[in-house]
């Protein structure tokens, strides 16, 4: 029994090993890629390389504003997995965040309720309006079989439009110019970690949704784990035919799990809105939600994997500002690297895959 | 009244037009193509750099076609070569593009336009705008009235068809990414040929608006050309709006019309048949 105990464990951390490979090789190559276009602008690579050690970890304040841009890419690189691993590619975070943010900033500036009450229900209705928007394609996909990667594209550009014309037309702060929306009552703001943390210094914007992320990781990671939806969800992944054979309706787990998806994506907009700027801002996410495939994608679409790969994220955008103003290297390098990065983990997970089958005898296919 | 809007609807169409084309030979050989917007942006970029170092608009339309060729070679070497996930690739690509652009962005200085020419009961555009209608009907006849077609459509529908003839999908597949690389190029060297110079992801979502084209049409060409000039109709309609509607929603219809179409409500839109499938 111990022998194969052994065994188990022996081959749980060839597995692990091997699903490590693509992440590993693809920032290897990401790193190397960023330091061969500073040796050709005529900068120290070594430098650069530097740079990115320190800036993200030297004091409690610069690590604070890593894991502070890390908070959304969490969300979105859990929503993106949470699809996934059920065989849906949710390509509609951005669209989703924006429609949880508006809902998340509507509740908060028109409830005038305790804070205890008035928190839940704006992250609560931020949620619904998440998973509503994302249950759309995920209906469509069930009912039509109309490909859920085009109408989550659809969506985000419908989702624009909506929030361009609430800001512009009818929610817009009076008297601003500004696309915006007036501010969120005080009872329904996140407090920022440094009113507890004497740490960090006041003006840095940590704050508790960060924990809600770390949280929110740990609770995906029991559900897929250990629950019989979770395991519905893969099973649906894995095998679609005998998911439907098990007595499991495919169609309704689509549903849901876009519906899921569409609301943990929907948590990075209660993270900037109650968070950090307090109003709905037009167009206030850099591509968080593309960003977040690239996270899942590093991350294994493991929870774990994707909180350490969203950290890796948020320092690197710390590092781009950095070297933008240090090295004065235009952020566009950073963005192109994480392209090539999406595009090597694809290509290299594919190539192992097949790889690892051809030495195990294992044809593929069909 | 409607005479009116044909200008701004044919500037519009045209970029549309011919990234849909591409989408159309890249999906019809059986490869996803999420990175039309990628391509259609670094050829607007190329365009621009070509122009502004030559001062030639010829050397630029070369220039950002083959940037835009390149990275259609970069997204059939991941997705042909190594079966990498299309849509993921396609993703990376459109990243990779803004990246890249943003990185090497050029000065404002303006560029000359493609040549414009006049003709009679028409008016004067850029021969752009001319040659799509010619490239349309020729992909019509090519795609579906020749044996070239009919392979680079077995490329997407039917692996076993080709196998039988001991023909290559692969080497169909390239030739469909890379007529998508070319075609997304010279729709955004377009582009940036009417405004003269290159901002930031100046394409705005051009690139899947050509998706949704595409799917809308149904992958052919004609159907296909037609959908660009109904978007091209809707966003012109925003610039000369006199009703009070929303712009917004006019900008919105495009998309909202496709998610209608695909999901069968009205008419039928069916994919080729082992699009995105690369295991045999």
């Amino acid at each position: 029994m111990f022998a194969s105990l052994l065994r188990n464990r022996t081959s749980q951390a060839k597995h692990l090993f091997v699903n490590l490979i693509p992440s590993v090789l693809a920032l290897a190559g990401f790193f190397l890629l960023c330091g061969l276009v500073l040796q050709v602008r005529g900068q120290d690579p070594l430098e650069f390389y530097s740079i990115i050690l320190v800036s993200g970890f030297a004091s409690f304040d610069d690590f604070g504003y890593v894991l502070f841009n890390a908070t959304p890419l969490i969300f979105t690189g859990l929503a993106v997995a949470i699809g996934y691993k059920s065989g849906l590619f949710n390509i509609g975070c951005e669209g989703q965040l924006y429609i949880a943010a508006f809902a998340a900033a509507w509740i908060g500036i028109h409830l005038n309720l305790p804070t205890f009450l008035l928190i839940p229900f704006c992250i609560g209705g931020a949620m619904i309006a998440g998973a509503g928007w994302g249950a759309i394609p995920g209906l469509l996909k069930a009912r039509y079989g109309a490909h859920e990667v085009i109408n989550t594209i659809m969506m985000n550009f419908i989702a624009f439009a909506l929030m361009n014309y609430l800001v512009t037309s009818v929610y817009q702060e009076p008297g601003q110019m500004i696309p915006q929306t007036q501010q969120i009552h005080e009872a329904a703001q996140l407090p920022r970690l440094a009113s507890f943390l004497p740490v960090l210094p006041r003006s840095n914007p940590l704050n508790v949704s960060c924990l809600l992320a770390c949280a929110c990781a740990v609770c995906c990671y029991i559900f897929l784990t250990y629950t019989r939806w979770g395991y519905e969800l893969r099973l649906v992944g894995n095998a679609r035919d005998a998911a439907a054979y098990g007595g499991i309706n495919p169609g309704t787990v689509t549903i849901w799990v876009m519906a899921l998806s569409g609301a943990v994506a929907g948590l990075a907009g209660v993270a900037e809105v109650m968070g950090y700027r307090h109003r709905f801002l037009d167009n206030f996410s850099s591509g968080w939600g593309f960003t977040g495939i690239a996270v899942a994608l590093l991350g294994r679409n493991n929870p774990f994997g994707i909180l350490a790969a969203a950290i890796l994220f948020g320092s690197l955008n710390k590092v781009a500002l950095d070297i933008d103003i240090l090295l004065g290297v235009p952020r566009g390098l950073f963005l192109a690297g994480q392209g090539m990065l999406i595009i090597w983990l694809v290509s290299i997970e594919s190539i192992s895959q097949k790889f690892f089958d051809h030495s195990r005898g294992v044809k593929r296919g069909d | 009244m409607i005479l009116e809007l044909i200008p701004s609807t044919l500037r519009m169409a045209t970029p549309l037009g011919f990234a849909a084309l591409g989408g159309i030979y890249s999906e019809r050989a059986g490869v996803i193509n999420l990175a039309l917007e990628g391509m259609m942006l670094i050829g607007a970029f190329g365009y621009v750099i070509g122009a502004q170092a030559s001062g030639s608009v010829w050397i630029g339309l070369l220039v950002g076609t083959g940037f835009a060729l390149t990275l259609a070679l970069l997204h059939a070497v991941a997705t042909v070569t190594f079966h990498a996930e299309q849509i993921v690739t396609g993703i990376g690509i459109n990243i990779l593009a803004l990246g890249i652009t943003e990185y090497l962005l050029p000065t404002t200085e303006q560029v000359g336009g493609l040549p414009h020419w006049k003709v009679p009961f028409i008016g004067s555009y850029s021969f752009v705008v001319y040659l799509l209608p010619v490239l349309m009907v020729a992909s019509h006849v090519l795609l579906f009235k020749t044996p070239w077609g009919l392979r680079l459509r077995a490329a997407g529908e039917s692996t076993e068809a080709l196998a039988a003839l001991s023909l290559s999908r692969a080497k169909w597949q390239y030739i469909g990414v890379m007529l998508s690389g070319i075609l997304a190029g010279i729709g955004g060297c377009f582009l940036a040929s009417e405004v003269h110079y290159f901002t930031k992801g100046m394409t705005a979502g051009r690139g899947y608006l050509a998706l949704a084209a595409v799917i809308f049409g149904n992958w052919h060409p004609l159907s296909g050309i037609a959908a660009c000039f109904l978007f091209g109709f809707a966003t012109a309609l925003e610039l000369a709006n006199r009703w009070n509607i929303p712009v917004q929603l006019l900008n919105s219809l495009p998309y909202i019309l496709t998610m209608v179409v695909l999901a069968g409500l009205v008419g039928t839109s069916r994919p080729p048949a082992s699009l995105g499938r690369m295991k045999s």
